[in-house]
């Protein structure tokens, strides 16, 4: 339950941050993307302060604690390699991130103003996460599937 | 300089709601990563269901006190053709490489995180190019 309300209040000041920071105007940060054109720095300054205070607070926390406040332990990172699967996802995100102007936090948040081009955004972007979500299943199968021919394969007796 | 006070106080306000989330739940706040469990088997946890409920409380917020913070939508072309092109490509692209602005840009970073830190400058470098292009193609961005 404080867990919960934890979350919660944690949601809240990361949708006010964005707010104040002005990530939540989708031409405010096109214009930060256009470095080539009119250029608008601004959201250098809301990435770094974001990046440095959780950094600095993170580190004095760890140094401290052992383990988080409400749960049993830190996360671990789940996928640890370099692989062409991270560079090929953050290549097609920022894609859509340059199109729109949008990325996944700003985009919950803008919801709440009823805009119409927000609503749009953030149900096409839940689609190509369900998408994803959909090959992954595919792909789990088809390798269930392809598991018994490899057997003889494995099963073959050593030399 | 001064112009840019109000962005500074803006991330680090958004740093301490990373710093809350990791310090209290021992959990990361990357919002791909949370919106996107909801769609895996047990993902729909009270709370990942609380954070995303608090952004969008925060929305209303904003909407109260501030609704000019949510602009008049994007500076280059709006289509709703493009719209939904654009949130296809940040949905499907944000699970296929893990992680977003704020699970990468801020968090992974802010733990030391080679992953992230290429990443990051990954999809700073495509959304760049992306933004030229669409003002080269379409015209003068406001």
């Amino acid at each position: 339950m404080k867990g919960t309300l934890a979350a919660f209040v944690s949601g809240l000041v990361f949708a006010v941050g964005l707010g104040l920071g002005g990530m939540t105007d989708p031409a405010n940060v096109q214009g930060f993307l256009d470095v080539t054109g009119d250029w608008n720095p601004g959201l250098a300054f809301v990435m770094g302060g974001a990046l440095g205070t959780f950094a600095l607070l993170r580190a004095l926390f760890v140094r401290k604690r052992e383990r988080p406040v409400l749960s049993s332990e830190y996360p671990a990172p789940p996928r640890t390699r370099l692989d062409g699967r991270l560079l090929l996802g953050a290549a097609i995100f920022g894609i859509g991130w340059g199109l729109a102007g949008f990325c996944p936090g700003p985009a919950v948040v803008s919801v709440a103003s009823g805009s119409k081009t927000a609503i749009l955004f953030t149900a096409s972007m839940v689609g190509g996460m369900g998408l994803f979500r959909a090959l992954e299943i595919a792909l789990a199968w088809m390798q269930e599937r392809q598991k018994p021919a490899q057997q003889p394969v494995l099963d073959a007796p050593e030399p | 300089m001064l112009e840019f006070l109000p962005s500074l106080l803006g991330g680090v306000v958004i740093g301490l709601s990373a710093t809350l989330l990791y310090v209290l739940n021992g959990r990361i706040a990357g919002i791909s990563g949370i919106l996107g469990s909801l769609l895996e088997p047990r993902g729909a946890q009270p709370w990942r269901l609380a954070f995303l409920g608090g952004l969008l409380g925060g929305g209303v917020l904003i909407q109260a006190l501030q609704p000019s913070a949510f602009g008049s939508g994007p500076a280059l072309g709006s289509g709703a053709m493009l719209i939904v092109a654009a949130g296809l490509l940040v949905g499907f692209g944000t699970r296929l490489g893990s992680g977003c602005t704020s699970g990468h840009g801020i968090c992974g970073i802010g733990r030391g995180s080679k992953r992230s830190i290429v990443a990051t400058l990954t999809f700073m470098a495509t959304s760049i190019v992306t933004v030229f292009l669409m003002r080269s193609l379409m015209g003068g961005v406001s």
